[in-house]
């Protein structure tokens, strides 16, 4: 059979997709492909087209793997613009006067950009936002040049804006309607968008027309608006798009009437040889300034010219989410509120430049459209209810309620297979299951198998929720088994350690566990012990569980040696004991560093010298610092109203307090806490376990936030706490985390994984709906009142002092340690250092 | 109670020469280990909960510090192990083979008891 000749007019983004749906389908057997591409250059990315003015990089943004057009057989004519199509005799026409024929000719031709009728339009100095090459020319009009201009205030044109801000010019935007965004955002979240973008330096000048453009006196230009005026020395145009469709228009095709070649489901025109994909096509009455849908029409069209899947174009969801200016912006469905007696919810917090507005059914039952100014991050959330029509789990003000205020708007459950997960991966939740049933169990292996989660890891916490509400459908419970000793999980051994009042390894193993234990399993129990009975942790019984930092309470170090910090609640100290801590680490020559928990750390201490060590720090009024234990870490704090001019409370004094209740508390993983004076919030409290921020009234307690590898910002759990009500509240948190969470958890992975998040927290530890608060309080009562400092215990006990040596059989220490100075100080010698220290 | 020899597998051989005594029993926490200075080595003793004896290096071949005295006890699939205090991989106390890396072995010293003295054979068991 002989092949059919194909021509695509048009290599843009949308050309090339479907230059690859063709290879997809081995429609290269079946067609002649020729390519007729008007710029020079093959098909790039025009999304990212901005990164050009920071990377000048043109290949980077290309889309057209290099050898592409070859392997496949496929001609490529750049610079090769088409000037005419003629249906009867079916060929094309290009501007040097070539003529090609087809029996199959696909229109992706794009848009062009409107330039408003003014007066001055053409003048030189006036650009469009479109190609590589307007973003050349708008980079050499941008040198010498001080003042630019956009006319337009829409996604493109704010874009554009940043660009020239970039570029170093005074920037301003000129927009005709009476605020920023028109299309995609209302009136209040454009407001604060404006709010946001004039805080960064761009002036807007919103209902504001462009009458004529003239010669400026100070500037290249003058834009005349009425009586007032701006000069400016370069213009951009980004008034909005308009469909390619000259060609289809010459040729009679049937062209909307605002402009669009109109289409069917298999994007076919009213020609039948002739399809139209992307921007320049006009489906059901609209056209589609986004890539996605023009990316599924490229699908389509190669579905129906390969005779396949015959679904065809369903149309696509305009809803969007970008960053402009470092603004999150979000607009999902009807973002207007146009739908038929449909209402809104809103949020607005002005000082933290965050708007949320949930349009509701007339029922209250489904959500219809979205704006998100300054937070989008409920962007995946929100789509997927609006595009799913899910019932709304609840009240809709909660869809807007501030961040963290509300539980999580979604389970799993409540998705159908087809809602898309990962967006930018297009991985559906249908994808996921299916890779379930083939054998995926952890997200690990969700992620190599369906690419889900791997790009903007955005939608990880809602791949790894999806992943364990089918695994569990499946029975294929996730496993949560401490470890190969014990069938349970950490919760239900604390519970059983409480309510049978085990206090021994060995008779939790005999009666629930199996074997010897080990390295995983001894640490934890020893820890459920202490935190239920406190006992000291070095008896003879329970020594055997510890890990070596809490065995020579200290923390082992990368060479075998220990580091030493002493506990300095609140991060206050003396000039005195900082002198003596000054005196010990010089003594022992030990590398002394601050800690981000406001407490000195000081290392190189081997383990015979660690009771020497602790004896004069404990003469100095020092006591353990716990930096060795899964346990109550530091309490940071700002210096608060002692001295402040900002403070509202004593932070410090509540700092300390906070330290010396729960000093020694061990818990599932560390614990750290922070004090804030005011709402400066320098102690950074927002990234701790527990968080207290003063107040007027008293304090806020923030809970589960994290630093370190994964941050997470504490939420907002309980305001204006009197210094009772804060350490009940947080007496009852800390032994209900104790309780309830797994082996080295942290609070903020605990709290995402607690069904019913904070609000069931919240009924928990502020309302007692579980009757536990009496309990939860008692017990805390009763690891406060049994405190010991365990280095105190441990220099008083001759028997436990034996075990700080290197050899049992000779009193030297280990003789193979091996240091390099730097910096003025110690340090472990590298293996190839050691080497050669060994050999000299 | 005589001499015994604690914990002597069939797959072992090589020669047994000098006993070095190191401490007494009692010294040794239950499920704990120790380490020992001989004369060539540093070496990891551990006494297990049912008082088995198991000597191998006392370094670390992961981290290259003399730690594994101070790691815990365990059993991974029946297989009694000590897990290192740094980066927690397991040796296995019979073989002084890695778990997690086939290739890492570390000297097995034979041990046993004298009375209530425990003792450890300088030169290292091989395994074939
Ligand atoms: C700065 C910028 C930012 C954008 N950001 C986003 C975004 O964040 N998200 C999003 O979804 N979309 C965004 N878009 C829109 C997106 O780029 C378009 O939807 C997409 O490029 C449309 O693809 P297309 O192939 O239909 O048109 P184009 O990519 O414009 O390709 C059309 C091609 O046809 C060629 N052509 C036209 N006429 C002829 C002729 N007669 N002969 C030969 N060739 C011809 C043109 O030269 C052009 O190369 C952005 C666009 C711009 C400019």
């Amino acid at each position: 059979m002989n092949k059919q000749q194909l021509l695509l007019i048009g290599h843009g983004m949308v050309g090339q997709r479907f230059l690859e749906a063709l290879v997809a389908r081995d429609g290269l057997s079946r067609f002649d492909v020729t390519v007729l591409c008007g710029e020079s250059r093959p098909a790039y990315d025009r999304v990212g087209l901005t990164r050009y003015f920071t990377e000048r990089d043109a290949d980077a943004l290309s889309l057209t793997p290099s050898g592409f057009m070859e392997a496949h057989g496929i001609t490529l004519k750049l610079d090769t613009r088409v000037s005419g199509i003629d249906r009867q005799a079916r060929t094309v026409t290009t501007e040097t006067g070539e003529r090609l024929g087809y029996d199959r000719l696909v229109l992706a031709t794009g848009s062009y950009p409107f330039v408003p009728p003014i007066d001055g339009n053409d003048r030189a100095g006036c650009f469009v936002y479109r190609t590589l090459e307007d973003l050349d020319a708008i980079i050499q009009a941008a040198e010498g040049a001080r003042v630019g201009a956009v006319i337009g205030g829409g996604l493109l044109g704010l874009e554009a804006a940043k660009a020239l801000h970039d570029l170093g010019l005074e920037t301003h935007v000129v927009e005709f309607a009476p605020r920023l965004m028109a299309v995609q955002v209302d009136e209040m979240g454009g407001a604060l968008l404006r709010e946001k973008i004039e805080a960064l330096g761009v002036t807007v000048h919103a209902g504001t027309g462009t009458q004529a453009i003239t010669d400026g006196e100070q500037h290249r230009h003058r834009m005349v608006f009425g009586d007032r005026h701006l000069e400016t020395d370069v213009i951009i145009f980004s008034a909005g798009i308009r469909p390619q469709d000259t060609l289809a228009r010459a040729c009679e095709l049937t062209v909307g009437e605002r402009g669009g070649v109109m289409i069917d489901d298999h994007c076919v025109t009213s020609d039948p040889a002739i399809q139209a994909i992307g921007e320049v096509a006009l489906w059901s009455e609209r056209v589609f300034g986004l890539v996605a849908p023009g990316y599924q029409m490229a699908e389509c069209a190669a579905d129906h010219l390969c005779g396949q899947g015959e679904s065809g174009f369903q149309g696509a969801d305009m809803s969007t989410k970008l960053k402009l200016m470092g603004v999150d912006v979000a607009s999902i469905g009807d973002a207007h509120g146009s739908t038929p007696g449909s209402r809104s919810a809103v949020f607005l917090d002005q000082s933290a430049g965050v708007y949320k507005k949930a349009v509701v059914s007339a029922c209250g039952k489904k959500l219809l459209g979205a704006v998100l100014v300054g937070d989008a991050s409920d962007y995946g959330d929100l789509l997927q209810l609006c595009l799913n029509s899910i019932d709304l789990p609840g009240d809709p003000a909660a869809l807007v309620a501030p961040a963290g205020a509300g539980a999580p708007l979604l389970g799993a459950d409540a998705l159908p297979d087809s809602a898309q997960i990962c967006s930018c991966n297009n991985v559906s939740k249908g994808a996921l299951c299916q890779a379930i049933d083939a054998g995926c169990t952890s997200v690990a292996d969700l992620k190599s198998d369906t690419r889900a989660a791997t790009t903007c890891g955005g939608c990880a916490t809602l791949v790894k929720q999806v992943l364990d509400s089918e695994l569990a459908k499946r029975g294929l419970e996730v496993n949560n088994h401490l470890c190969e000793h014990f069938a349970y999980s950490r919760q239900a051994l604390y519970h059983l350690v409480r309510v049978e009042g085990i206090d021994s390894f060995d008779a939790l193993l005999e009666r629930y566990g199996e074997g010897d234990g080990c390295d995983l399993c001894k640490p934890t129990v020893a820890s459920i012990f202490a935190s239920c009975w406190n006992q000291y942790v070095l008896t003879p019984e329970l020594a055997g569980l510890q890990d070596t930092n809490d065995y020579f309470l200290a923390n082992m170090q990368r060479d075998g040696t220990y580091s030493v910090v002493p506990r300095v609640p609140g991060g206050e100290i003396t000039p005195d004991k900082l002198i003596t801590i000054g005196q010990v680490a010089k003594k022992y020559d030990l590398y002394t560093k601050i800690t981000g928990g406001q407490r000195v750390d000081l290392f190189g201490a081997r383990v015979d010298q660690l009771p020497a060590i602790w004896s004069e720090l404990v003469a100095a009024g020092f006591e353990s610092g716990h930096a060795y234990g899964k346990a109550m870490r530091t309490v940071k704090s700002c210096v608060g109203s002692t001295w402040c001019r900002y403070g509202v409370q004593d932070s410090v004094a509540m700092a300390i307090r906070l330290e010396e209740r729960y000093r020694g508390l061990r818990s599932p993983h560390k614990i750290k806490l922070g004090v804030s004076g005011c709402t400066r919030e320098c102690a950074e409290a927002q990234s701790k376990d527990i968080g207290v921020i003063a107040t007027e009234k008293g304090w806020n307690l923030y809970v589960c936030g994290n630093g370190g590898m994964r941050p997470r910002h504490a939420e907002l759990f309980a305001s204006d706490l009197d210094d009772d009500q804060l350490l009940r509240t947080i007496d009852r948190f800390l032994m209900f985390y104790i309780r309830t969470a797994d082996r080295l958890q942290r609070t903020s992975v605990w709290r995402e994984s607690l069904e019913g998040g904070l609000e069931y927290l919240r009924e928990v530890i502020l309302d007692d709906s579980l009757g536990l608060a009496d309990e939860l309080e008692a017990q805390m009562a009763h690891i406060v009142d049994t405190y010991q400092c365990e280095w105190k215990t441990t220099l008083q006990d001759e028997e436990k002092l034996k075990r700080f040596r290197h050899f049992i059989n000779d009193a030297t220490p280990d003789n193979e340690l091996a240091y390099v100075r730097e910096r003025e100080q110690r340090r472990p010698a590298y293996p190839h250092e050691r080497i050669e220290l060994v050999e000299s | 109670m005589s001499e015994t020899i604690i914990d002597k597998p069939a797959s072992r051989q090589g020669t047994v020469d000098t006993w070095q005594p190191v401490c007494r029993l009692e010294e040794i926490v239950p499920e704990t280990g120790v380490g020992v200075r001989l004369a060539q080595r540093q070496v990891a003793l551990f006494r297990t909960r049912d008082d088995r004896l198991f000597a191998l290096d006392n370094h670390d071949p992961f981290s290259h510090a003399n730690v594994l005295a101070r790691g815990l006890l365990g059993s991974v699939a029946g297989r009694r192990v000590v897990a290192s205090p740094l980066y927690k991989q397991h040796f296995c106390l019979e073989t002084g083979e890695c778990i997690e890396d086939a290739e890492v072995r570390l000297q097995v010293f034979p041990v046993r008891l004298a009375g209530d003295r425990v003792e450890i054979a300088a030169s290292p068991v091989r395994h074939g």
